[in-house]
Order: C-alpha cells, then sequence, then structure tokens
C-alpha cells in the first residue's frame, strides 16, 4: 500500500539535546579501530585547532539515526519497520562534532516514493548545539523492502 | 583545522593510501555497543537467515567509518572533512570465526574545488564485491 505522501515537508520538534562525551567518543573511536589522537587527546585535537577531542565524521549518526527512526516509526505513516534497510547515507559539516556539544536534531522528511513495492523515505536531520549553531546536516534514504509474496 | 596534506600538491588522480580493515564478530558486537545500533542482523545468525540474509552483515555505518579512514589518516585532521556520503549497495557478510572478512578501501582525487577542497572518491570491497556505491567525501586541505 501506497504510503501518505502528505507527510512529504512535515518537520518534527527538536529532540532532546544529547550530551556528547569524551568516553563516548573514546569508545567509538576504538570500536572503529581509529587511532587519530584527535579523537582521545584534548592536546592533539587542540594543535589542529578544535577546543575538545572531536568525533570521527560518522559518529553524529548515532543520534541522528535516532531521530529518524522515531520519525519512521509515526504509525500514521505507516512504514512497516520490521523490512527498513538503510540504502544512503550523506552527512555535510559546518563544523566536527567534539565533546561538550549538548546536540538537538531537527528532522524533516524530505521525501517518500514508492518503487517496485519498495517504500523509500528520505529524512533530513539539521544537528544544532546549545548556542542555536549548525554543525551537520545528515540526509539518511531508508527503504521498507516488499513483503514476498504468500 | 589544519590538514597536513596541501592543496597544491595533489592533482586529478592522486591516490591516497590504500588501507584493509578487518570486521570479525567480534568488531560488530563491539560497534553495536559503541553506536547503539542493536540490530540483530548484525549479531544473531539465526535473525539473520530468518530474514533473508547469507549470515550476520556488518552495520553499513561501520563499512562508512572505515572507509572515511583513508581521507582522515592521509589528511591528518578528521575535522577537515566537509562532506561524505555513501549508498550501500552489498552487504559485508562477516562469518563466525576469528578471521572474519576483509573491507579493502581505497581512494583517489576526482576533482579540485574551490576553497582549497577536493573531492575524493572511495571504493571499498569485501569478499571481491563493491560494498559501497557514490561513495564520496570532500575535505579541505592546507
Amino acid at each position: 500500500m501506497a504510503l501518505d505522501q502528505s507527510f512529504v515537508g512535515r518537520t518534527y520538534p527538536p529532540t532532546t539535546p544529547y550530551e556528547v562525551g569524551r568516553e563516548k567518543i573514546r569508545e567509538f573511536a576504538e570500536a572503529v579501530g581509529d587511532t587519530n589522537p584527535a579523537y582521545t587527546d584534548p592536546q592533539a585535537a587542540a594543535a589542529l585547532g578544535h577546543a575538545d577531542v572531536i568525533a570521527p565524521p560518522t559518529f553524529v549518526f548515532s543520534i541522528t539515526f535516532k531521530a529518524a527512526g522515531d520519525v519512521v516509526r509515526d504509525p500514521q505513516l505507516g512504514l512497516d519497520y520490521s523490512r527498513v534497510v538503510h540504502r544512503d547515507q550523506k552527512f555535510a559539516y559546518m563544523r566536527p562534532v567534539r565533546a561538550g556539544d549538548r546536540l538537538t536534531v531537527t528532522s524533516t522528511i524530505e521525501g517518500i516514493k514508492s518503487l517496485a513495492g519498495n517504500d523509500i523515505v528520505d529524512v533530513r536531520g539539521e544537528v544544532h548545539d546549545e548556542a542555536g549553531e549548525h554543525v551537520v546536516t545528515a540526509w539518511t534514504k531508508l527503504v521498507a523492502r516488499a513483503a514476498e509474496e504468500a | 583545522m589544519t590538514a597536513k596534506v596541501s592543496y597544491e600538491s595533489v592533482e586529478v588522480g592522486t591516490e591516497l593510501p590504500a588501507q584493509s580493515f578487518p570486521v570479525t564478530r567480534a568488531t560488530l558486537v563491539q560497534y553495536a555497543g559503541a553506536s547503539g545500533d542493536f540490530n540483530p542482523i548484525h549479531w544473531n545468525e539465526k535473525f539473520a537467515r530468518e530474514v533473508g540474509l547469507p549470515d550476520v552483515i556488518a552495520h553499513g555505518m561501520f563499512t562508512m567509518a572505515e572507509a572515511i579512514r583513508v581521507v582522515t589518516d592521509w589528511v591528518g585532521d578528521p575535522g577537515a572533512v566537509v562532506e561524505y556520503g555513501v549508498r550501500f549497495t552489498k552487504p559485508v557478510v562477516v562469518p563466525n570465526d576469528d578471521k572474519g572478512v576483509l573491507v579493502e578501501v581505497s581512494g583517489k582525487v576526482a576533482a579540485l574545488l574551490d576553497d582549497n577542497q577536493v573531492r575524493v572518491d572511495l571504493t571499498a570491497v569485501s569478499d571481491g564485491q563493491k560494498v559501497l556505491g557514490m561513495s564520496r567525501a570532500v575535505v579541505r586541505l592546507a
């Protein structure tokens, strides 16, 4: 069944702030095996011009994906979340995410399409810090695969 | 932001040092915890097969995180990355052994842009298959 097109353009209220911690960044960098000292050593980060340790480029997805998930799980949208796969991901960074940031995500549904029974939803997440500064934009394309015929 | 590669030193076609990243089941468990993505297709073989996958697969975002390291290791400052996008074209299938699988990533400068920025196109291959499509990063050089 085709998804409700009236959801296109809908923007959801900002999420509650996520506080980025040094140890969470360290944990993430270790999980992806990345030893760049900018992620763990404040002095190394400062030498590169950063106010504190910065997060790896894909770190912010943990925050934006949760926000996008809340959007596409809206029961009124009718997406079968159990069949959802992640198709595309893109980020545009105004500055790197850094320890001490308190980040909110404002999600907008940018597009809804049905192709060969697959439902495709594009969500844009605008990430701002506590001062209202724009930090990063994340575009997430999710596809709910068509259910197999019985 | 202090990149260690100068804009003047690169041209279209400049190759970045390629890298291979091993992925095991343990890697995926660790990434699940760090990222908060506990989808069972990334750790539960039975569940993965039930939804039609050949085996447990890596998080697309894990592969994306590995691939950009070819850029951030090259440029030195991860904060120099201005844009980064990928399409997840094939899953990275991770066998249940201590060797796991390799994700091999290479990259080259595809375009010189304004403001000391360049576009790097990345290729990520696992088990002979391209696992990322349209994998591109824009990075600001010194």
